[in-house]
């Protein structure tokens, strides 16, 4: 199945809108965060917003389709080039041969919150023009990116909470490896609305600073909001220095629905699984990504996995300082920030972190460095359990 | 120009869980489905979730009863050991009636929602339930395609069979909304198909089936009723399928999937 080559890839997060921005804003190691002033929201949080989502216009044939969530698909995927690349592939391959996976956990939900503000006084009806299916369904994202880049093959959408986006790459692939498929536009998207600013706090796993991954005073995560995409293909004819996928893995914590399992036990299979399907062990490993949300339990929990699985020498951290957790897109968001690491020989640093928490054993670096990277493994955890570890490489 | 299919999408069913408005099992949808009972369509009966320890089952919502009942009868069916059964769930939507509730709460002025609310709308919670209750760390997938999310599990399980050799229960299922988004959504009640489908034939499998998309139309259902539950719920696309599976027939059948994407299966009982 792998490897496979990232063909394209592009990132619109808080820190801006491409490969570019977020490149040096990372080098700086800048954060996007602010005080949370979303929508009509009164709670004491930061948050990651992606400027300019609101004036996006999506095509008019494609109208059904508008509301937040689409309109930051649009974004990201006017990045970089990043359309005309899958478009080159469609021509290349066949509008059918190209297949879409996109991951979200809450797709444009906030079309619903704000139409249920705006119900019939007399009917209780919603109003005429929302759109279910090209809003608030989980599918809307793929269905929309699959006719704004004209591909006829096909598609679906991952929702596994936080972990989506990292899966669809696992799911892109076994296609790809079937021959059902020659190319895959993976990615996720996920947008600031009411359901998970309000509901995280309701679990009390938001803070009222900035996130503070893996330091010893976290208490909770920065909600987010961004896009990350990546263009699938073979590995054959990859050049030299292109980014390749060596390999994902999956488990589940069949523990608890909103908290992961204590020891990490699902979080360290799932990165078992990832080192297994690329081939490769511990050692190989030259960066981790780490999910890094900032919650005390998730935290203490991934920083036992991987001291179980990598001991304390491989360099790690959480990006999530500088993004927020952008929730069902994080998995392809930081997938991107890994391939950025890759070409640029340069691993990202934390904001937001002061010190490690002396309870964790981990390399964790705190801020960036030139680095000669050849492998990073990148890992995403959500509810319900689902766990994913990816591991990008650099073709020799 | 198309590159041909490197590898066969080919698995054996070894079980089959079915539940659907007037057909609460696979007995009674086979005889259906065979003609021997004449389909009188009736509200959806979900199962007791005996799964679950007694004070989640009382709070299990119906799209929990639901999946786990279908991914329960799948299973025994199949002999299989659900502790270790790789699954996909496949669903247009989530726990309409859960998400009802929170949008309304959120138009209030009082925003302060229950956890219990906030973590079980996301789009994995039965699947979050089916893994915890049956203690099983294997990967799990969840997967919707709106009206395609059949086509999309059977795309993602078929694939994982052969590329893993490992068995995988696919659990594809649908459930309504209340009012107002009824309106906007009109899957009128709980339906769903789960399946245990395996690499390799074993004692167990009841037929054999090969995947390939096409762009040939679909098969409709001859019996009014059923084909309106073919065309109301999603995971329902599977019935010309379940057809001929209850009917012993082999041939090939093609499924509504992604126009123009259509998905076609090769069916060889056992």
């Amino acid at each position: 199945m792998y490897p496979l080559q990232l063909s394209s890839f592009t990132l619109t997060t808080c820190l801006g809108q491409g490969l570019q921005a977020n490149r040096e804003a990372l080098r700086e190691e800048r954060s996007g965060l602010k005080p949370c002033d979303f929508e009509s929201v009164e709670l004491e949080t930061w948050i990651g917003a992606v400027d300019g989502v609101d004036t996006v216009q999506l095509p008019a044939h494609l109208g059904r389709f508008d509301c937040r969530n689409n309109r930051l698909v649009q974004m990201g995927l006017q990045a970089d080039g990043f359309a005309e690349q899958v478009k080159r592939a469609a021509s290349r391959y066949g509008a059918d041969r190209v297949g879409v996976f996109l991951g979200t956990s809450t797709a444009g939900i906030l079309q619903t919150e704000l139409a249920y503000r705006r119900r019939d006084p007399e009917t209780g009806a919603l109003p005429a023009d929302f759109d279910y299916g090209g809003s608030h369904n989980a599918f809307s994202l793929a269905a929309f990116a699959r006719e704004y880049l004209g591909l006829e093959g096909m598609a679906m959408a991952i929702s596994t909470a936080c972990s989506s986006s990292a899966k669809v790459f696992a799911a892109a692939a076994r296609q790809i490896a079937l021959g059902t498929i020659d190319a895959a536009v993976v990615g996720g998207v996920d947008s600031l609305c009411l359901t998970t600013l309000h509901g995280f706090a309701s679990l009390q796993l938001t803070s009222a600073q900035p996130c503070r991954p893996y330091d010893p005073s976290r208490d909770g995560l920065s909600i987010g909001e961004g896009a990350g995409f990546a263009l699938l293909e073979r590995a054959g004819g990859a050049p030299a220095g292109t980014v390749m996928l060596l390999g994902v893995g999956e488990s589940s914590d069949a523990h608890h629905m909103s908290a992961p399992h204590p020891q990490g036990l699902g979080a360290r299979l799932a990165m078992t699984a990832a080192l297994k399907a690329a081939g490769l062990v511990a050692a190989d490993i030259d960066y981790i990504n780490l999910h890094g949300t900032a919650t005390p339990a998730n935290d203490a929990a991934e920083g036992m996995a991987v001291a179980a699985e990598f001991g304390n020498c491989v360099p790690c951290n959480s990006t999530k300082g500088a993004t927020g957790h952008t929730l069902g897109a994080a998995g392809a968001i930081e997938a991107v920030i890994c391939a950025m690491a890759l070409n640029d020989g340069r691993l990202p640093g934390s904001p937001g972190t002061q010190q490690l928490d002396p309870e964790i054993d981990l390399n964790y670096a705190h801020h960036g460095s030139e680095a000669p990277l050849k492998r990073t493994l990148s890992n995403s955890f959500g509810f319900g359990g689902s766990n994913c570890s990816m591991i990008l490489g650099v073709q020799a | 120009m198309s590159a041909q299919p490197v590898l066969k999408m080919q698995a054996w069913i070894d079980g089959i869980g079915f539940i659907a408005p007037g057909m609460p099992d696979w007995a009674v949808a086979s005889a259906v489905l065979r003609g021997e009972q004449a389909y009188a369509s009736a509200p959806s009966v979900l199962p007791v979730p005996t799964l679950l320890p007694s004070a989640e089952r009382r709070r299990a919502s119906r799209v929990i009863k639901l999946a786990l009942g279908l991914g329960l009868e799948a299973v025994a069916h199949a002999g299989a050991d659900a502790s270790t059964l790789a699954t996909v769930f496949s669903a247009s939507g989530a726990d309409g009636h859960n998400c009802h509730a929170l949008c309304e709460q959120l138009a209030t002025d009082d925003r302060q929602l229950s956890p219990t609310r906030f973590h079980n709308s996301v789009h994995n919670a039965a699947a979050g339930y089916w893994g915890i209750a049956t203690r099983c760390m294997a990967p799990c997938q969840v997967v919707g395609a709106f009206d395609a999310s059949l086509g999309a599990g059977l795309l993602d399980a078929m694939a994982q069979v052969v590329c893993t050799g490992e068995s995988v229960l696919l659990v594809a299922y649908d459930s309504e909304y209340p009012q107002p988004l009824f309106a906007k959504r009109d899957t009128p009640d709980c339906a769903g198909v789960a399946l245990v489908l395996s690499a390799q034939p074993s004692k167990n499998a009841k037929a054999e089936i090969q995947l390939r998309t096409t762009r040939a139309p679909a098969a409709a259902m001859a019996d009014v009723a059923l084909e309106q539950l073919r065309q109301q719920v999603p995971a329902m696309r599977a019935l010309p399928f379940l057809q001929r599976l209850a009917r012993g027939e082999s041939g090939s059948v093609v499924l509504d999937y992604l126009a123009p994407q259509q998905i076609e299966l090769d069916i060889t009982p056992c």
